[in-house]
């Protein structure tokens, strides 16, 4: 199917259907069912070079794509969405360090997470501001060679599991989101602690975590970029990242797609298999097409990221919003073609539509992606 | 001479489990058009070496994991797989003259192939294969070589540039052993989960070139290599027929039983 893959490409989704396989399979729906992290299959992802994927050459990394990442993403979203995540929670999470960071800070941070010796996570929502980020009220005042940080980070993926961690707070009140930077937070800094654990709908396996600062103390050399760019860094950021979850939904409903297709094949009523009733092939049917079409899109705004464009806000954006609608529909329709046995935990099914859903909501709710995709087709025009 | 620490894993390529077919003519396994595989064991074997390796690296030495098969130009596929899997380097031992080794021709052509290297400290086998089941070539290797063995090791709980401390079950305990080194270990599943491939390491299986050693390079005698120089030749190989007869008996449950215990007791069975 994929015959535009390069061998080198075709090696990532072999490697990736592997660990699915034989690593997340067979223990998805206890690490769901427990809401345990899943450290043994991120390890491996790590040593199996997936990490190296979003890194420059020169930092440890294979200096491939976009493409790449959500290839991997994709493929790993096949097995479940909980370890999807976390992997590329990593990647949202030091992303700031590869487009803002500092000669010394690449050096510095990116080795050991190219290897997957660390991972990263993303620290931008509060319990007050969601959509708003701009809104943010964590603080970072200056200190001599320093920046004293207080306030609480809500729901930040990898939170207590990362060992480092970008974080966005106010250095000049009354800016508003030109008053935001951005800091690397090292695990184990003074002053810096975790918060309650979420217990959730869906990717219950991924750690969701409070993070509480009370006077952190963060050297000055850990600011990204200079002081008020921490907003542009979250939404470079965006543009760089959404694309891949997009690949989680392609994932996640390929996933569903295929359960049902098997199982429309093997159930009988009325004497016959359910894929032989049209209303069944018709779901079947809309939901590969869509699936197709989620995936196009998606490689397609990669591909675009990759060539270098910069103005990639708006396709990033239609690729994680259209790609993330296209999951939820295909896995309901999927327990649906399966009727009550789907509606079970003896099927994958249930779990793949309850993970579904977060798709739609974070790096950005599915509302907040058409806003952005207005204003660049109202700024920009339609191409 | 240069401290490398370095490692060799003896792997052989075996066919894919499910599919095995004897050629009833010459009593040898049929090889081709079948799946192969690197033989299961064998994959403890590369992962423990690696794992070595890695934590050799992490305090601070230098160490260097080789893979070594002898067989059919085709088992280069097989020290590939050992290279994606973190093995750094892989020798083919290939030659018309070693076809049809018994245990004691293939480790008599691996030692020789060993004695070629240089600095070696460890050599870790599977601890049998999957298609010959003797789990001699291990033993029969270190005795030529004249370095100590321990089979079955189920954990490595310390290595140094001297001595290995290997652990393993024995039937009914656990046995430490502490030996010198260079010496060789056989290992089974107990031992670890082998990785999956790495990206990094599948592009090195891509393009590295494997030296192939024959017969001359290593030296040896037509006579003690291949089917000449083997101590056991194989007569015959057969799938067991095995004959089933099943025998429904009914009527009631009384006479059922009754009818039961009879033919039990005309078997001798009760
Ligand atoms: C499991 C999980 C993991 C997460 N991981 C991270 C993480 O790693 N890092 C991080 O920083 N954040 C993370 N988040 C936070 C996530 O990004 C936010 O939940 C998301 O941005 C939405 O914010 P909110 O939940 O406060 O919803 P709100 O902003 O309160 O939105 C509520 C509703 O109003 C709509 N709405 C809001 N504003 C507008 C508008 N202007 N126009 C139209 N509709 C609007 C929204 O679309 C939504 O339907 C995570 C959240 C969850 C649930």
């Amino acid at each position: 199917m994929h015959y535009f893959l390069s061998e080198e490409q075709q090696m990532i989704v072999d490697i990736c259907r592997q660990i699915v396989e034989e690593r997340i399979v067979p223990v998805r729906a206890e690490l769901d069912e427990k809401g345990i992290f899943p450290k043994d299959i991120i390890d491996e992802i790590g040593k199996s070079d997936l990490f190296r994927l979003f890194i420059p050459e020169a930092y440890g990394g294979m200096g491939t794509g976009i493409f790449e990442v959500c290839l991997a993403t994709e493929e790993l979203s096949r097995g479940c969405l909980s370890v999807a995540t976390s992997y590329a929670a990593s990647g949202l999470g030091f992303i700031p360090i590869i487009v803002m960071g500092s000669e010394e800070q690449k050096q510095k941070y990116l080795p050991d997470l190219a290897e997957g010796k660390k991972i990263a996570a993303f620290g931008l929502t509060e319990p007050e501001a969601g959509s708003d980020a701009g809104s943010i009220r964590t603080r970072a005042v200056k200190d001599g060679d320093f920046y004293i940080l207080n306030g609480t980070k809500q729901w930040i993926t990898n939170g207590g599991e990362a060992d480092i961690y970008t974080i966005f707070a106010v250095s000049n009140p009354g800016r508003g989101a030109r008053g935001v930077s951005a800091f690397i937070v090292e695990k184990g800094t003074e002053g810096f602690e975790f918060g309650k654990k979420e217990n959730k709908l869906g990717i219950r396996a991924s750690a969701t975590r409070e993070l509480i600062f009370t006077d952190c103390k963060i050297p000055a050399g850990n600011m990204l970029g200079s002081e008020g760019m921490g907003f542009i860094t979250a939404m470079r950021t965006f543009d760089q990242s959404r694309p891949a979850v997009g690949a989680q939904g392609v994932g996640v409903a390929q996933a569903a797609l295929e359960v049902a297709l098997d199982y429309s094949k093997t159930r009988k009523q009325f004497g016959v298999p359910i894929s032989s009733f049209q209303a069944i092939q018709h779901m079947l049917a809309d939901m590969a097409t869509q699936v197709e079409a989620a995936r196009a899109l998606v490689w397609h705004a990669a591909k675009v990221i990759d060539s270098g464009e910069k103005n990639v806000a708006k396709l990033s954006a239609m690729s994680k919003m259209f790609a993330s609608d296209v999951a939820m529909k295909v896995t309901i329709d999927a327990i649906q073609v399966l009727g009550g046995y789907g509606y079970m935990k003896e099927y994958p099914v249930e779990k793949m539509m309850r993970d579904a859903k977060i798709l739609q909501i974070y790096e950005g709710t599915n509302q907040i992606q058409r806003n952005v995709i207005a204003l660049e087709l109202i700024k920009r025009g339609v191409l | 001479m240069e401290n490398i620490f370095r490692i060799i894993v003896c792997i052989k390529q075996v066919p894919g489990t499910t599919e095995i077919k004897i050629n009833p003519e010459t009593n040898t396994l049929v090889r081709e058009g079948i799946e192969t595989v690197i033989n299961p064991f064998d994959t403890y074997a590369i992962e423990e070496g690696v794992r070595i390796k890695e934590r050799m690296q992490q305090s601070g030495s230098e160490a260097e994991v080789t893979a070594i098969t002898m067989g059919p130009a085709q088992s280069e596929s097989i020290l590939r797989e050992a290279i994606s899997l973190g093995a750094d380097k892989a020798i083919l031992l290939s030659d018309r003259a070693f076809a049809g080794a018994d245990t004691w021709a293939t480790a008599l052509t691996l030692k020789n192939a060993v004695k070629k290297l240089e600095g070696w400290r460890l050599i870790i086998l599977g601890k049998q294969t999957l298609d010959g089941d003797t789990g001699q070539v291990g033993p029969e290797l270190a005795h030529m070589l004249n370095i100590p063995f321990i089979g079955y090791a189920s954990s490595i709980e310390h290595i140094s540039g001297q001595k290995i401390t290997v652990k393993r079950l024995a039937e009914d305990r656990y046995e430490t052993f502490e030996v010198r080194l260079p010496a060789a270990i056989s290992v089974g599943k107990d031992i670890n989960v082998p990785r999956v491939p790495s990206l990094r390491g599948k592009l090195k299986a891509k393009n590295e070139t494997i030296p192939v050693l024959n017969i001359a390079d290593l030296s040896m005698d037509e006579k003690d290599a291949g089917l000449s120089g083997s101590y056991t030749q194989v007569i015959k190989i057969f799938t067991p027929k095995h004959v089933y007869e099943v025998k429904m008996i009914e009527g009631s449950p009384d006479e059922q039983a009754e009818e039961l215990f009879t033919k039990l007791k005309q078997l001798n069975i009760v």
